[in-house]
């Protein structure tokens, strides 16, 4: 029959449904047999401990909206019924809201394997932006999340942050009416946000899919950040890093069970426990850890606009990243300046991060400057000078070269003609 | 690798080695069927009647009120229930009727409790397809046999709640009930 699928399947059920709609044949080419550079390291796991994350998010999220109420007078009452009186509501629960810190976890750390070995880099530009959209969709996410148990962080946490908007000159004040569906964070905001919560991990599925189908075209980078050769570069991905990713998910599961069965509320912050009141608020109004550094962002400007816009600007300007640095070399294992600068951009983000969670005053707002400044100097000035200035490492033949001949990443045995340097 | 006899893994009729991979595929393969079947089940269960529903499952009933010909309805995990303080004469007439003009041949005194003969109790749906019977108060039609009649497709039933007209299959079913006191009945 013409346009059916040739399938190799032995199996003659399996074989009719492949040929009409070839997904056996899909995964066993994308997740079997697929090319993978044989030397990956456990950063290369935490794509993999992203996606089941998003669906250990999906399913308990699914399973606790079965008992959530959406209504102001309901919810924060509905949560604590999940936790008191549903079956295993409390580990559903639980593990939702643990879930979003590990979600977070894995995420911060896959963005840094990005920027350490420059996975950014052509032609995986486009893989990076949809990693950037992904970025943003779970930052919405867990912020519309956050509000829905309808504590006083909840609530006063959507009014600083839905308030942000009236930043904007003129459209400002109709926009954040428009977001709170009254004239403050109330029912219908809750109701809202309760339905956003909901659609966006589904979104994030969505934009994962292609995030995949990106990588898929262009193929993995890996920690010497040389292109694959050829087939002795190379591993399926079943067994090897089926099984490697498997141990990496066994130790992200114990860290995540720790959290979860030890420490559940160890995150977050006990003023949520107190049910919402729009006639007082917290004495500090902080965001989970995970949006701290940006906080710190937003408040290190007294001008409340230009607080706005460096705390999106500092997200958005990772859409730009791949022009921005310029070395032709990926990994910073062969940048010994980019190498030492990385951490001290982490070093800035973790400083960034406690500043978000102290009110905003003395030593913190100083070093809030700091950082921030140093953040957007990182990217906007150091990283397209550098890439002209520094000198790189000399770059390995090839991943099999380097595996097999003695000593991993190093240059060519000493005798042997130079060959010319690699570029990315 | 050779199979060794001594390592006790001995497959008498298995023509290929065994090799620790079938080993530790076999055990992975347990585990994760394993994990799987541990997440599951909590999400499944959360979907079981959680306490608070489970707290509402059963009611106490005060029959001081329900005098003799008189049934009131109450509530009982969401289902309405036909508490009926028969007359002595109904509870007579009732017991009188022959097994075989039953539809759902059942003795009266297998539906109520011993003792406290002129009290009926029965969960008052329809057991065609599902309306709630007439019959309680004291205005509603009670049916050709002075029980109940159900007004959808005109099912009747007697003072035992016994089906004695279609197109109702069997009788309306009587709930787990005890008496506490003699004027006091739990339900569930």
């Amino acid at each position: 029959m013409a346009g059916m699928h040739k399938s190799e399947i032995a199996n003659p059920v399996l074989n009719w449904i492949d040929s009409r709609l070839p997904v056996i044949t899909m995964m066993q080419k994308e997740y079997g047999v697929f090319p993978t550079p044989k030397n990956f390291n456990y950063f290369w796991n935490f794509g993999a401990l992203a996606m089941v994350n998003l669906v250990i998010m999906i399913l308990t999220g699914i399973f606790l909206a079965m008992n959530y109420q959406p209504n102001t007078e309901l919810a924060f009452d509905s949560v604590q019924r999940i936790m008191r009186d549903v079956n295993y509501g409390w580990l559903i629960r639980y593990v939702h809201q643990n879930g979003a810190s590990m979600f977070f976890i894995v995420t911060y750390i896959h963005i840094f394997r990005g920027l350490y070995y420059g996975s950014y880099k052509t032609p995986r530009e486009l893989l990076w932006m949809l990693g950037v959209v992904i970025f943003l969709l779970m930052m919405a996410t867990a912020f519309l999340g956050y509000v829905l148990p309808w504590g006083q962080m909840s609530y006063w946490g959507a009014t600083v942050i839905t308030n942000l908007f009236s930043a904007f000159p003129w459209i400002g004040p109709k926009i954040v009416t428009l977001l709170w569906g009254g004239f403050s964070v109330d029912n219908p905001t809750l109701n809202r946000f309760f339905s956003l919560h909901y659609l966006l991990p589904f979104v994030i599925v969505g934009v994962v899919f292609l995030h995949i189908a990106a990588l898929h075209i262009v193929g993995s980078n890996n920690p010497l950040g040389i292109d694959v050769k050829g087939p002795q570069d190379t591993l399926p991905f079943h067994p090897y890093y089926t099984v490697k990713d498997s141990v990496g998910m066994c130790v992200y599961l114990m860290v995540f069970a720790a959290f979860v069965f030890f420490a559940p509320n160890y995150l977050g912050d006990p003023v949520n426990f107190i049910p919402a009141n729009p006639l007082q608020t917290p004495a500090h109004i902080v965001p989970e850890w995970y949006f701290l550094p940006f906080y710190a962002i937003l408040r290190s400007v007294p001008d409340k606009l230009l607080g706005v816009c460096l705390m999106f600007g500092s997200i958005l300007l990772l859409f730009i990243l791949p022009w921005l640095d310029t070395s032709p070399v990926r990994s910073a294992r062969f940048r010994p300046i980019y190498r030492i600068l990385i951490w001290v951009l982490v070093a800035c983000v973790v400083v960034l991060g406690f500043c978000g969670a102290r009110p905003p005053e003395g030593i913190w707002v100083i070093l809030s400057r700091i950082c921030t400044l140093y953040y957007f100097a990182h990217f906007l000035v150091i990283l397209p000078i550098l890439g002209k200035l520094e000198r790189p490492l000399p770059l390995p033949e090839s991943i099999s070269q380097s595996v097999m001949g003695g000593g991993g990443g190093g240059p060519m045995p000493s005798g042997a003609h130079a060959k010319p340097m690699e570029k990315a | 690798m050779a199979h060794s006899p001594a390592n006790g893994h001995a497959h008498p009729g298995h023509s290929a080695d065994v090799t620790k991979r079938d080993l530790l595929q076999l055990i992975a393969g347990a585990g994760a069927a394993i994990g799987a079947g541990a997440i599951a089940w909590p999400l499944i269960d959360s979907m079981n009647p959680a306490k608070d529903v489970l707290a509402l499952s059963s009611i106490e009933v005060d029959l001081k009120p329900v005098v003799a010909g008189q049934g009131i309805t109450v509530v009982w995990q969401g289902k309405p229930i036909f508490v009926r303080h028969r007359t002595p004469e109904e509870t007579k007439d009732v017991r009188a009727t022959k097994m075989g003009d039953l539809l759902d041949p059942q003795t009266d005194q297998a539906r109520v409790k011993a003792g406290h003969d002129d009290w009926v109790v029965l969960i008052g749906i329809c057991t065609h397809l599902g309306c709630v019977p007439l019959g309680n108060k004291p205005s509603d039609p009670r049916g050709d046999y002075g029980g109940w009649f159900c007004p959808c497709h005109g099912s009747a039933y007697d003072v035992s709640g016994r089906v004695r007209r279609g197109p109702a299959p069997t009788n309306l079913p009587v709930p787990p009930y005890a008496f506490e006191s003699d004027t006091k009945i739990k339900i569930g």
